[in-house]
């Protein structure tokens, strides 16, 4: 595709016709603040805050839904889109209950930082008197509309991302709020949990449940890995505490999920910390589980394999490897079982 | 997959055939829901359920379980009597075409629709939908393989896919959307009764003496050994006396539970290895304590064949360890002079003995985002699309496929149709989501699907309690009265040890594959 031209900040760099002045800009490595914007949905515009000046044009344009033009002259840090950028997060920060000491998304806030960002100390604006009861009666998601800055994201998330269709824009003006079918509570919507409102939130709206007061966001390691469910291998982040999984998000810019995750994924990561773990290993006696140390135990099972291979012939011993387990674990039982014990005995429920 | 998940974004027709995409492969069913609202892409959905991907579906074919093979036919004959075969990728690519030909000849859309009870225009819909894409991609999972004719499907879905051409291009392709986390590397590596690491075959003199080689030994055993089921009725024998079982339930998550528990209990010596005391652990000899997925560092291989990084975030609990030191120290007491002292080893050592993982290393797998097989050098970037330029046997074999009935139908004393899978909100026998917090919370229990039609006709209203029984055995769960499903057919997800739809499922394999058929059995309803 021919490539146009256009001046940012000064310098003329070349795009591709289609690109929006965001894209341009982030190509450019010109960093434009943004809170309403999903990577790979259709831009809203909604937030204002990534507001620039095209020369010519009657107002400030929201960069991420303005095409770049052949010829604009652009400036991302006039002092025009300055004021306009603080004046934004003022008018936010009245919209509703903005405390940060409470919130679960301190530290981890789109909204806290532009507020460093921009040198907001104090909002000259009345605020919103409005307050919505916290919904916490689903067993994953804490929906907190005091904090909702409106932005969008979790209805983008929602409808083109992970195309579950539970949420969406309701109300009007200063009662609008984002309402699942009927502004019904998610665990009588349609919502399935997979959870990516949580992850699109740039605020502290929406949070994991299992999550709070398990560690601010400073206080974790973030550890990449995959997860453990089913086959699609999607990447995530483990949030880790203490010794301690706190949350899990998903890596976004990765293949296969690019960001996404669903309900087992995101939420089902607390059975490693599950009380029922196997601590020890068992020996059976006269019925009943012993504990017993690692060597008693690996001593009397290389006995019995011994002893059937001695009776019978190798092919008395039979081993399952599993789907569950790495490739690792996988290779060197089947080596155990054709080298170690020397037979073909070893499969696994890939077919069940 | 031939093809990769990413890709799928772009596709122009999707076939999704015995596949619960949006609850089994949640985010495999966001890509495909993705391509129809985001990208305008049609999507053909063929389920006896009116599963979650069919809101999105242009098309809806609701065919009676166990007839995936007659209902591809149909699209077969409707594609070639209408000629809309991509007849210069066949002549190129394929051969055995007359054959596949001759036998599809007979199956006329109303002769399907007689078998399958979809409707003949909806057949042809389908095929002209399908045939007509620039880029037409096939899904599929369990509902296609767990049949006695499991095989058979799935070579008629590759028919269907070469007929069109849509194979080796981005966006096409038969992907099978594999169930477990690590199910594709257990079988890259080995874990199969007949394959060495890689498929290299035990049967193949050369492989073994290969493979031999890199361990150090003169001959490796060349009897193909027993798969599961087969080692089930080995035990029960006395043929098998000493049962090594690592990660895995058997007694929930095998067909005709009662032959396994009785199997299990007959067998002489039973080691189980695993996280948690499990329905199986609990009959063993010998219990060794496994370290969790986020407790260690090694590799999954996903569906699309990429091999990708886990990597330890937390210590294990108490003396519980990471399985492959289990499995070390073990070969170590049956005078294996093995000295691995980390994964990263072993890796190295796979891609020694693997030819589709001798590219693949952990310093490769920290840099990017995993590599996809076969990738057999370590300049090669690793493999997206598979048969882009040719098969691996070389030309396209066309395998004819005859519909056959399931090993049973229904009759006047077990007059329903039991088919069984997975839920959302659950995974296979529930070690782990059993112990999740909320996932509970979501779905407490077992609930049997059951048409409103036959609902009525039994006395049952929604939520009672009902008796599900076969010839096999018997459990009682919660009714959830829908028309999810026909007429007829009752679904129940296989998850609940206490409602273990594996009490009636029956032990009938695929005589090529030897997997059951847990897609189909027949079973009698009452109130409980």
């Amino acid at each position: 595709m021919a490539k146009a031209e256009l001046t940012l900040n000064g310098k003329k760099v070349s795009f591709t016709p289609g690109q929006t002045i965001l894209e341009v800009c982030q190509q450019n490595g010109v960093e434009v603040p943004t809170l309403c914007h999903l990577a790979g949905t259709t831009p809203t515009g909604a937030c204002r805050m990534c507001l620039v000046e095209v020369k010519g044009a009657r107002t400030l344009v929201a960069s991420c839904a303005m095409p770049a033009g052949d010829g604009q002259v652009i400036e991302t840090e006039s002092e025009k889109v300055l004021i306009a950028r603080k004046l934004n997060v003022e008018l936010l920060l009245a919209s509703g209950h903005h405390n940060c000491l409470t919130c679960e998304a301190n530290g981890d806030c789109k909204l806290q930082a532009l507020a460093y960002q921009y040198g907001v100390e104090s909002v000259r604006f009345e605020k919103s008197d409005r307050y919505y009861p916290t919904e916490d009666d689903n067993p994953f998601i804490v929906r907190d509309f005091s904090r909702c800055i409106l932005c969008g994201r979790c209805v983008q998330a929602c409808n083109e991302v992970q195309v579950n269709r539970a949420i969406g824009f309701g109300y009007r003006g200063t009662e609008a709020k984002i309402v699942t079918a009927g502004d019904q509570p998610y665990i009588n919507s349609d919502c399935v949990f997979c959870g990516e409102c949580v992850q699109a939130c740039p605020v502290g709206a929406l949070t994991e449940k299992k999550a709070r007061g398990k560690g601010r966001s400073w206080e974790t390691r973030k550890i990449r890995t995959t997860c453990p469910y089913c086959g699609v291998g999607c990447q995530m982040w483990l949030h880790v505490k203490d010794n301690q999984v706190v949350k899990v998000t998903g890596v976004e810019d990765a293949a296969p999920n690019y960001g996404r995750l669903c309900v087992k994924g995101r939420f089902g990561y607390d059975f490693v910390q599950s009380p029922e773990r196997l601590t020890t290993p068992l020996i059976k006696v006269r019925g009943k589980f012993k504990q017993a140390t690692w060597d008693e135990a690996l001593d009397l099972v290389a006995a019995k394999i011994k002893a059937a291979r001695k009776e019978k012939g190798a092919n008395a011993v039979a081993g399952l490897t599993s789907a569950r387990v790495t490739n690792e674990d996988n290779y060197l039982f089947q080596k155990l079982m054709r080298v170690g014990v020397g037979t073909n005995n070893v499969d696994h429920c890939a077919r069940l | 997959m031939t093809n990769s998940i990413g890709e799928m974004e772009d596709c122009e027709v999707m076939f999704i055939i015995g596949s619960n995409t949006n609850e089994n492969h949640p985010v495999i069913g966001s890509t495909l829901r993705r391509a129809v609202t985001q990208k305008g892409g049609k999507l053909i959905v063929a389920d006896p359920r009116r599963i979650g991907m069919v809101r999105d579906a242009t098309i809806w074919l609701q065919h009676r379980p166990g007839t995936d093979a007659a209902l591809i036919n149909g699209m077969l004959n409707v594609i070639l009597a209408q000629g809309l075969q991509n007849q210069e990728f066949i002549d190129s690519r394929t051969e055995n075409f007359e054959a596949m030909k001759k036998v599809v000849a007979g199956y006329t859309p109303d002769k399907v629709s007689e078998i399958t009870g979809v409707p003949a225009k909806d057949i042809i819909a389908a095929a002209r939908l399908y045939a007509g894409a620039k880029t037409g991609a096939i899904f599929y999972a369990m509902g296609i393989t767990q049949h006695t004719n499991g095989t058979d499907n799935v070579k008629n879905l590759a028919n269907l896919a070469m007929v069109c051409g849509h194979v080796g291009r981005p966006a096409t392709g038969v992907n099978p959307l594999r169930g477990q986390n690590n199910v594709q590397g257990a079988c890259d590596m080995g874990g199969l009764p007949g394959d060495l690491p890689g498929y290299q075959k035990v049967a193949d003199l050369q492989a073994r003496k290969k493979v031999a080689a890199i361990w150090g030994r003169k001959t490796l055993p060349a009897k193909v050994g027993l798969t599961v089921t087969e080692m089930m009725d080995a035990t029960e024998h006395g043929e098998v006396k000493v049962l090594y079982i690592m990660g895995e339930n058997p007694m929930v998550s095998d067909p005709n539970l009662r032959h396994v528990e009785k199997s299990l209990k007959k067998t002489e010596f039973l080691v189980v290895q695993d996280i948690f005391l499990t329905e199986t652990a609990a009959l063993a000899d010998v219990v060794l304590p496994s370290a969790a997925w986020a407790e260690r560092d090694g590799t999954f291989t996903n569906t699309e064949r990429r091999v990708q990084r886990i990597r330890k975030a937390v210590d294990a609990p108490g003396q519980a360890r990471e399985d492959w030191w289990i499995i070390t120290q073990l070969a170590k007491r049956l005078n294996q002079k093995w000295d691995y002292k980390s994964p990263k080893q072993v890796f190295d050592e796979i891609a020694k003995v693997t030819p589709s993982y001798a590219g693949i290393s952990y310093a490769r797998l920290e840099r990017g985002n995993g590599l996809q097989w076969p990738c057999p050098t370590s300049r090669h970037p690793g493999t997206p699309i598979l048969h882009a330029a040719g098969f691996a046997r070389g030309k396209g074999f066309f395998t004819p496929v005859e519909h056959q009935e399931p090993a049973e139908t229904p009759n006047k004393a077990y007059p329903f149709t039991l088919t069984t899978g997975r839920i959302l909100y659950h995974y296979h026998t529930r070690s782990m989501t059993g112990r999740a917090e909320g996932l509970n919370q979501l779905a407490p229990e077992c609930e049997v699907e059951i048409n409103p039609a036959d609902a009525r006709s039994l006395r049952i209203k929604d939520g009672q309690m009902v008796k599900v029984a076969s010839r096999r055995g018997a459990v009682t769960a919660k009714a959830w009265v829908t028309d999810r499903v026909a007429k007829g057919v009752v679904f129940m997800p296989f998850h609940f040890a206490e409602a273990a739809a594996n009490r009636l499922t029956i032990g009938a394999l695929d005589p090529v594959a030897k997997i059951p058929e847990f897609k189909v059995c027949t079973v009698k309803l009452q109130k409980a």
